[in-house]
């Protein structure tokens, strides 16, 4: 990987049950993510995605960039800001910012035009 | 109102949490994790790793029993209702596998106050049975309108 070069897009469509099973999977079962009404009461536009969840995504895109080894991934930091929705498709997409043994990806995770997540930076070590 | 910054370096007991084969093979799938590796203990042993290893972000798993706490510490005092989560780091260390038992301490890093919102800033780190560092985690909470 080069400065410049762009890494494989990753791309998902979370289905409408997505954030159940997310809920399940880690723990999390803040009703902004699970319950639709309880969502549009605090006035979001629906249930919306965990945060975290789209964090996993940047990582696959990394983790996939650097040949598919999770043990490749050293370090992600990422600025949670718009939100995400089920039903949606989301791009992750990435460029190298630095190169060498350690690389650097600048990441950014979007859906429908809306950074979801934005100012991620990975560290990638490959051997 | 000034935001409460008394609990600023206030430290945590550790927590422990046992990673199980079947939890890693649901959150691997809830994430859309497809490599083999999290789902086959042969397939992990033959790339290495110790036993079906825990996808990176599955941090977030064994991280939680020390986390809940944090955020609904009465001394750290912040509004959950008004929160948002703003920002996350996690540096992996060691791999996490099946069978290995996680223990997680935290530490209030910081409580401070920009444009009429409370950052919360929370860091974890993990360690496994050896004692070998797995991840140190960054966790920044905004607080609207503190």
């Amino acid at each position: 990987m080069n400065e410049g070069d762009a890494i494989p897009e990753l791309k998902v469509t979370p289905d409408k049950y997505l954030p159940h099973r997310y809920a399940g999977a880690s723990g999390d079962f803040n009703p902004i993510h699970i319950d639709d009404e309880f969502a549009k009461q605090v006035g979001l536009p629906r249930n919306i995605l965990h945060g975290l969840y789209g964090m996993a995504q940047v990582a696959r895109a990394n983790v996939a960039a650097a040949g598919g080894d999770p043990r490749a991934l050293k370090r992600l930091t990422v600025q949670f800001r718009g939100m995400g929705v089920p039903e949606e498709e989301i791009t992750v997409s990435g460029t190298v910012k630095q190169a060498g043994d350690t690389v650097v990806v600048d990441t950014v995770a979007e859906q429908g035009g809306n950074q979801i997540i934005r100012n991620a930076e990975a560290e990638l070590r490959l051997d | 109102m000034p935001v409460d910054d008394s609990a600023k370096g206030k430290t945590f007991p550790a927590a422990s949490y046992e990673v199980g084969k079947e939890k890693i093979r649901e959150y691997a799938q809830a994430v859309g994790e497809e490599s083999e590796v999290y789902f086959d203990r042969e397939k992990a042993k033959s790339a290495g790793f110790r036993d079906i290893p825990a996808p990176p972000m599955f941090a977030v798993v064994y991280s939680a029993p020390a986390m809940a706490p944090v955020i609904f510490d009465p001394e750290v005092a912040m509004n959950f209702a008004a929160m948002v989560h703003g920002g996350q780091e996690f540096v992996w260390g060691e791999p996490v596998v099946a069978g290995d038992t996680i223990s997680t301490t935290v530490e209030v890093k910081d409580i401070s106050e920009r444009d009429g919102k409370g950052f919360y800033v929370f860091e974890s780190v993990s360690k496994n049975q050896d004692g070998d560092e797995v991840v140190r985690a960054t966790w920044t909470n905004i607080v609207r309108g503190v």
